[in-house]
């Protein structure tokens, strides 16, 4: 074909050269002769999402990673990884004087001498806790409605690989500053590694290039922090992401909803528009967060040494448990034939973590094992239908809150002036039976649930008024139109959309075509 | 080249009609791709949630805009504070406001100005046929088996070359990433004579100390590298008591009531940093575990499982202390090398 044939001569022939659809359509023909997008594209553009809140937890976890790429690049501009020592001159004159490492120095320099530094900082921070947070939830929505089932089991393993990366790079990523407290921290990762049989000394000396503190600590893991773990955990999301296009959204049983559709609003613009809004809130919420609410304030803490240590040793709160469980268990040391496992580090630090993770890496196939369902399963489980997995829930997240509240036995013994002794007792023994307590507790709930006849049905209003004599009555509200329609039908994804809402009385008329091939729907 | 518009059957308008989601009459899915077909009004008025939305649009067009000016204002305030190096609260609250009214703004667009369905998508099995997957395998297993078997010996030397490369590649990777432990846990830098320094590097004397005194020490000379610091840490203390209790052979151990420990904790590592005078107690701020300094720093509570090791000192002739011998064992928490060496409970001489 000539060029010149190509070439449109009048304006007019440009304009219907480039189709109906103007440079959109242009810039979608240049797209598809090379890679064929439109299919798919359009495929994607009507994937549904649906609308039940719950849903909305793991886009929680997605924006506040979003927000920890953004706030964690603008931090790299200005933190040196480096354990050497400098004295201190800077802005912050209570610290005049004082030895520490070039990147305690230089975390102190963005909290008071980087602009928007302090800010930057502390949202990074918060979004880390929110990020992990909202995971975990985002996993109970998960587990108690079962969509981990078949053929979600592969998602269900990437999310839990997620959250162990995620906690893994909070730890990490809180020990850069090399403050009092986070040193204090890495230390006690060291002595941990330590505690393992056989092979325990040798990863610790690997990890740390020597003996403890070393000065290669900090340069590994910021390069961990910034680099390594963030982008094993991009790809992992962005897997999650595709498997969840590929097998598509689970949701609630209910009318119009079957295992073989989804129902609720297609990615664009509906769903779009309101992630993205979404998206902006939960950025503002972790700024005004980052602003407003200190944390992590390393210039009080001070410089890591050593030999000091501050009263107030807290982990970030993800890392909790594992503070618990190290402190309720008892001093079971084992020494014999020249060897010592440290027991009494290596159960709960080590064996106590990997048992969690790996019973919620296996949960798939365990509860397959259990009832025999290995059907393909798209609509989700109502939490009070499934008692026994609904109760391993419950035991579960008390076990882990037990341990999680036994990482302060000593701000509780203070607090309600007990012996420390009581309240360590009370958590030992809180751990074994808070769970099955837990446990038939919410297996008893969930059969009662289900014997509420209309459990499903929403509630009339009641209007309660007083009559001029003072007496009240309680009159049943007006039914309102989902009183009896508990939901509506679903609708196929609309081919276009009309801009201008529709005054509610013209809709309901039998719909005259505008254009070929596009009809307005009545209801 | 794709048409822009899918010439469409009379059939599918009346399927956008009766729109049942169930049975999936809507929506058709001809040759695996969608085409919905359904123009919607922007909202449903026969949803509780949604009717005043629709009947009044004009309203929620008011508020979105509103947001969005609001918006508008706080990302430029936000821009205005940066510029101005303000505060962090000012940052934070115009960035909110900012991003937060645009965010409510956009979405309250999505939800009550754009049409809400539900809308329908047909689900289809990601399964293959039978047939697919048989020739799948097939395909592996009888080329595998026409490629490998006939060369075993090639198969063989590949993998050979792959499997001593993943072993060399460990090298590399894991060992030089630091040295054996070799001994050193077991070792710090006390040694026989070793000068008791304080933090600042100056010696400690017998009348420093009042009675229930307590001083960090270190071995002269390494006071102040972080990595000897970790190891040879100790506290001096000056008991009030006069029951010291000694394991035997420590005897001399502890002149003019000073008696030092390791100041790493035996659990984890942490400083042992707070000491309860009156119980005489060294006290890990870590875990709480507490060790008896009248009785050989054995733990009396907590998760610690051994006591702290004690350093042997002595009064020179100039009256300053000095250690008479290393620890008799490793400092710290415990490892599988560790032996049983010196681990013995303490006991009343
Ligand atoms: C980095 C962390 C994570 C991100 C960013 C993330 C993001 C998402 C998003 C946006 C969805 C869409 C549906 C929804 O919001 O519920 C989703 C679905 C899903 N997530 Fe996650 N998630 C994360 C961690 C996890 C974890 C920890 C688990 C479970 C252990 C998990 C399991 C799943 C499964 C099975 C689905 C598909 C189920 C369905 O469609 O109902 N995810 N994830
Ligand atoms: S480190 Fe001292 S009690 Fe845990």
């Amino acid at each position: 074909m000539a060029l010149t044939d190509s070439q449109p001569r009048t304006r007019r022939e440009a304009r219907r050269k480039l189709g109906p659809y103007g440079r959109v359509q242009q810039a979608i023909n240049e797209l598809d002769e090379r890679v064929g997008i439109a299919k798919g594209g359009r495929s994607l553009l009507d994937k549904i999402f649906p609308d039940h809140w719950s849903f909305m937890l793991g886009e929680i976890a997605l924006y506040s990673f979003v927000v920890l790429v953004a706030t964690g690049i603008f931090l790299t501009l200005y933190y040196v990884p480096s354990s050497a020592q400098v004295v201190y001159h800077g802005v912050y004159k209570p610290l005049d004087g004082q030895r520490m490492s070039e990147a305690y120095e230089s975390t102190i320099d963005i909290s008071f001498a980087v602009r928007a530094g302090l800010l930057m900082r502390q949202v990074h921070h918060w979004a880390a806790d929110v990020f992990v947070g909202s995971i975990v939830v985002h996993m109970a929505r998960i587990f108690f409605t079962g969509a981990f089932r078949k053929p979600r089991e592969l998602n269900w393993t990437i999310g839990i690989t997620l959250l162990i990366l995620a906690i893994l790079n909070g730890f990490i990523g809180y020990s850069l500053p090399d403050d009092l407290i986070s040193g204090t921290g890495i230390r006690i990762a060291y002595s941990i590694l330590l505690s393992i049989p056989f092979v325990g000394t040798y990863l610790a000396f690997f990890l740390f290039g020597g003996a403890y503190p070393g000065h290669i600590i900090l340069e590994r893991f910021y390069i961990v922090h910034v680099l390594i773990l963030p982008l094993i955990i991009i790809g992992l999301i962005g897997a999650h992401l595709g498997l969840l296009v590929r097998q598509k959204h689970t949701q609630f049983p209910g009318r119009g909803r079957t295992e073989h559709n989804v129902v609720g609003s297609p990615l664009f613009p509906q769903f779009a528009a309101k992630t993205t809004g979404f998206m902006l809130m939960v950025t503002g919420v972790l700024g005004v967060l980052g602003g407003f609410a200190q944390i992590n304030p390393i210039w009080q803490f001070g410089p890591y040494e050593p030999t000091k240590i501050s009263y107030a040793v807290q982990p970030d709160w993800y890392m909790g448990f594992l503070d618990g469980a190290l402190r309720i268990m008892p001093s079971w040391e084992f020494t014999a034939w020249g060897h010592t496992i440290p027991w009494e580090v290596f159960l709960p630090a080590v064996v106590f973590p990997g048992l969690i993770f790996n019973i919620c890496l296996a949960w798939p196939m365990i509860e397959r094992r259990f009832t025999g369902d290995y059907e393909i399963h798209n609509l989700l489980d109502r939490p009070r239908d499934r008692p026994k997995r609904t109760a391993a829930g419950a035991a579960m997240i008390a076990l882990l809150f037990t341990v999680f509240a036994a990482s302060s036995t000593d701000v509780l013994a203070n607090y309600f002036h007990l012996s420390l002794n009581a309240v360590l007792w009370f958590f030992r023994i809180a751990v074994v039976v808070a769970p099955i307590l837990a446990g038939l507790v919410t297996w008893r709930v969930c059969i009662e649930m289900q014997r509420v006849p209309g459990a499903v049905q929403r509630k009339r209003a009641m209007i309660v008024s007083r009559t001029p004599e003072g007496e009240y009555v309680a009159v049943p509200a007006e039914p309102r139109p989902g009183d009896e329609q508990l939901e509506l039908e679903p609708e196929p994804v609309p081919l276009r959309i009309e801009l201008e809402p529709e005054p509610v009385g013209a809709s309901a008329t039998t719909a005259p075509t505008d254009e070929p091939g596009v009809r307005r729907v009545t209801r | 080249m794709s048409e822009p518009e899918e010439p469409r059957a009379a059939g599918d308008e009346d399927d956008s009609v009766t729109a049942g989601g169930a049975g999936g009459a809507g929506g058709g899915t001809r040759d695996g791709h969608r085409a919905a077909v359904a123009l919607l009004p922007a909202v449903r008025a026969d949803d509780p949630h949604l009717a005043d939305a629709a009947r009044h649009p004009r309203r929620v067009e008011a508020i979105v805009g509103l947001c969005f000016l609001v918006g508008i204002a706080g990302v430029a305030a936000f821009g205005g504070a940066f510029v101005e190096n303000a505060d962090t609260q000012v940052l934070a609250g115009t960035l909110f406001v900012g991003l937060f009214f645009l965010g409510f703004g956009l979405t309250a667009w999505g939800k009550y100005l754009m049409p809400q369905g539900p809308f329908v998508e047909e689900r289809h099995p990601l399964e293959s046929s039978a047939r697919d997957r048989q020739a799948m395998a097939a395909a592996l297993v009888e080329r595998t088996g026409i490629v490998v078997k006939r060369r075993k010996l090639l198969g063989g030397l590949l993998a050979t070359g792959l499997g001593i490369f993943g072993i060399v590649a460990a090298f590399p990777l894991l060992r030089s990433l630091g040295p054996k432990p070799g001994s050193t846990l077991f070792k710090t830098n006390w040694k026989k004579g070793s000068l008791l320094v304080d933090y600042y590097g100056k010696p400690v004397h017998r009348t420093d100390m009042q009675v229930g005194g307590l001083l960090t020490v270190f071995p002269e000379g390494k006071e102040s590298t972080l990595t000897a610091q970790a190891v040879d840490q100790a506290v001096l203390i000056r008991v009030q008591s006069t029951t010291l209790v000694t394991m035997k052979g420590r005897g001399d151990w502890s002149p003019d009531g000073y008696v030092c420990y390791s100041k790493v904790c035996t659990h984890l590592g942490c400083p042992v940093g707070l000491y309860e005078q009156e119980l005489e107690l060294l006290v890990c701020p870590c875990h709480q575990s507490m060790f008896d300094v009248r009785d050989g720093a054995f733990p009396v509570f907590g998760p610690a499982p051994r006591p702290l090791p004690q350093l042997p000192i002595y009064v020179d002739s100039e009256g300053f202390l000095r250690a008479r011998e290393g620890f008799d064992q490793p400092v710290g928490p415990g490892f599988w090398e560790r032996t049983t060496e010196g681990n013995g409970k303490a006991s009343a001489t």
